[in-house]
């Protein structure tokens, strides 16, 4: 007898993968709220350090706000993994017959969607606060902060299925990947600083450092991905 | 033992089979060289105290755990390919494999989709009917009693109509009522055909369905026995001496 | 000692003998027979092994890299032993080229230290390396801590080269005031390679080192759980 239904294509169980995180936070909002707040608060306390000027802020602005996001992007990814483990639910889609990079898919674009929700609260926020106008640059911009972002993703998703298997995994995590997105925070703070400079200026080498850090790791995870899985 | 039904068909060789399979991790080695097959629709109660190594072997029988040295093959079903097995196989595991955020559709609806059952939904809703959750499909299951968790695991086992069901302790924490439906569930599925390895403590009626009973100890199969008599004893041996290490340990 | 044992050891002596002279002989050729650099001076000197050291690190990590992709496809556990020696090694390495440049930097423009894309990459690469020491000891089972290791690893190589090219486009960008790279005089030529044939040498013997500790700890813990097992056996 052939057991019901049938074998289930990446994208398919990808998307399955993607729409229960998103359902699954959703219910809660607990990782996205305690998300922003953290990112606010770092906006307020960089102001508290540094009070900085116009001039300053459109110089140092971008590089602040990639900090921001990197730090509040690798608290925010560790759940990711370390979620599914009380209850073994991490065992139940592997135990499925799809794709195991599936899951680490369906996790990378669940993490990459809530980061861009954090940035929709901390590019205003930032824009109000230090009176600087992003609408102007806002096309451009968008670009590169999804770019960014993604990188971001890929690697935290694939750090954080990392460290979810080893001790003191909350430590971890940063530890592992501030220094591995070093190309990120380069590229995309110097692309922002550049749409933020007067005239705006885009180099288009950032571009492709971002798109080729993007290509690059996600085809690592592809390829090694599925191994972490396993036990 | 059954021979038809609808999880039957002409294909031969073991359902499981593990060649040398042994697992380790780290200094504590939970399966040595572990060489046993398991035929089509043998019912078969995996004894022996705690970390004896059956939710090891129950785990490697999953695919969930790799060997660290030899295999486990599913000659049966020799020309599925690797996902196609996994989708014959459904599982109980220690742990109840749902999650607490979402309701008991929505967890059953889920693992529908990765499983690529048609209309995903309404197949979840369909489930929850045999075991009793119909009236709490859209609870979150954090608000389940261990009974309800238990029985909405075995709905999630159960939803892809699996050929071989691997069951860790699933007794644990119910009541006598819900044992009684459990034991009822498991022969309809023996009835059915499927092939079902489960690891158990108790005795009692869902241990009375066994076939074969395999005794293991530290990693070893100390019995392996498919005569009704002999299965008995090692079942009684088995549980006395689990009764025996609660009470020594007190 | 078995005949065997000894005549290992006997091999292992002469090695370190013979990689020692060529270390020494690096040296003093070095210090002493390299034709000194006109600006710089006697200083100049240190470029010999800052660089090559650095060179070796590099060469260890791709060894690594070697071993973790082998490792996560074959799952030998020799694989990981050869990255972990490797790593162990090229950090050692790296750090001293690191620490060399950093010296060389100080009397020659008066800071400690520089933001070029080449110092700026290596000392990345240390910090990512000895993340994956630390991960490795974060993770108590051998065979999960060599995939999930070789996994990192992995990341961690496929990263440099993007690493080093963003400093180095950034640099471009924001210029400083010096920087590091020594165009080498042909003179200088037969010096240099030498230091990178001793240092490299160097490199070798201590990763086979490195690795038969690795691999008789892996054997001592398999007798050990050998013999408990036999105990646990005769008891019931």
């Amino acid at each position: 007898m052939t057991p019901a239904g049938s074998n289930v294509g990446l994208t398919r169980a990808t998307f399955s993968v993607f729409s229960k995180e998103l359902r699954a936070e959703f219910r809660s909002f607990e990782l996205l709220t305690s998300t922003i707040v953290f990112v606010l608060i770092v906006v307020f306390v960089f102001s508290f350090a540094f009070s900085p000027t116009h001039e300053d802020t459109r110089r140092f602005g971008a590089g602040f706000i990639w900090i921001a996001l990197l730090f509040a992007g690798s608290l925010m990814l560790q759940p990711s993994f370390s979620r599914e483990r009380p209850n073994d639910t991490l065992g139940a889609m592997v135990l499925a017959p799809i794709d195991p990079f599936a899951i680490i898919a369906g996790k990378m674009l669940a993490n990459f969607f809530f980061l861009v929700l954090v940035e929709a609260v901390l590019l205003p926020a930032f824009s109000v606060l230090y009176d600087v106008s992003l609408l102007p640059v806002i096309g451009p911009l968008a670009g590169v902060m999804f770019l960014g972002t993604f990188g971001i993703a890929v690697v935290g998703t694939v750090f954080a299925a990392i460290s979810a298997q080893a001790r003191m995994r909350e430590l971890l995590l940063p530890l592992l990947l501030l220094p591995a997105l070093v190309p990120v925070l380069i590229a995309s703070a110097g692309a922002t600083a550049g749409l933020l400079a007067d005239p705006p200026d885009l180099p288009r080498t950032w571009i492709f450092v971002l798109i080729g850090f993007d290509v690059v790791f996600l085809t690592a995870a592809w390829l090694f991905g599925g191994y972490l899985l396993e036990e | 033992m059954a021979a038809t039904g609808p999880h039957s068909a002409p294909e031969g060789g073991a359902v499981v089979s593990f060649r040398n399979a042994e697992k380790r991790y780290g200094p504590h080695i939970a399966l040595r060289r572990l060489s046993l097959d398991i035929a089509r629709g043998e019912f078969v109660a995996l004894l022996g105290p705690n970390g004896s190594g059956k939710t090891t072997l129950l785990r490697m029988a999953a695919t969930l755990v790799r060997p660290t040295s030899g295999a486990v093959a599913f000659p049966a079903y020799s020309r599925d390919d690797a996902a196609s097995i996994k989708r014959r196989i459904g599982m109980i595991g220690h742990f109840t494999m749902l999650y607490d955020e979402l309701t008991a559709a929505e967890n059953l609806a889920f693992f529908a989709q990765l499983y690529g059952l048609d209309e995903p939904r309404r197949r979840a809703a369909a489930s929850l009917e045999p075991v009793g959750l119909a009236t709490r499909a859209n609870d979150l299951v954090r608000t389940f009693s261990r009974g309800m968790r238990q029985r909405l695991a075995l709905a999630r086992a159960l939803l892809a109509s699996p050929s071989l069901l691997l069951l860790d302790e699933p007794a644990t924490g119910l009541d006598r009522e819900g044992v009684a439906w459990l034991a009822a569930a498991l022969a309809q599925l023996r009835a059915d055909g499927a092939t079902i390895i489960m690891s158990s403590h108790e005795q009692g009626e869902v241990l009375s369905l066994a076939t074969r009973a395999i005794a293991l100890r530290s990693g070893a199969v100390l019995d392996d026995s498919n005569s009704p008599g002999d299965l008995r004893t090692i079942i009684e041996r088995e549980a006395a001496s689990s009764v025996n290490m609660w009470s020594a340990s007190r | 000692m078995s005949a065997d044992a000894k005549s290992s050891a006997g091999g292992l002596a002469a090695a370190t003998l013979a990689v020692y002279a060529l270390v020494c002989v690096a040296i003093y050729g070095a210090l002493i027979w390299a034709p000194t650099e006109k600006t710089m001076g006697f200083l100049q000197r240190i470029f010999y092994f800052h660089v090559s050291s650095e060179m070796v690190g590099l060469f260890a990590f791709s060894l690594a890299f070697i071993g973790n992709i082998v490792f996560l496809t074959r799952r030998k556990l020799q694989w990981d032993w050869l990255a972990v020696a490797s790593v162990e090694v090229g950090l050692i390495f790296s750090t001293m080229g690191t620490v060399a440049g950093s010296i060389w930097a100080k009397p020659a423009w008066g800071v400690w230290w520089v933001w070029d894309e080449r110092l700026t990459s290596a000392f990345v690469m240390c910090v990512l390396y000895t993340s994956y020491l630390l991960l490795r000891r974060l993770v108590d089972n051998p065979e999960r801590r060599a995939v999930i290791s070789a996994v990192f690893g992995a990341f961690a190589f496929l990263d440099v080269p993007l690493v080093y090219f963003s400093i180095w486009w950034w640099r471009t960008q924001h210029p400083g005031p010096m920087i590091l790279t020594g165009k080498l005089a042909p003179a200088m030529m037969p010096m240099f390679q030498l230091s990178i044939l001793a240092l490299t040498a160097l490199m070798v013997l201590m990763i086979q080192q490195r690795y038969k500790l690795e691999k008789l700890r892996h054997n001592f813990e398999e007798l050990r759980n050998e013999s408990e097992y036999i105990q646990q056996r005769g008891a019931s």
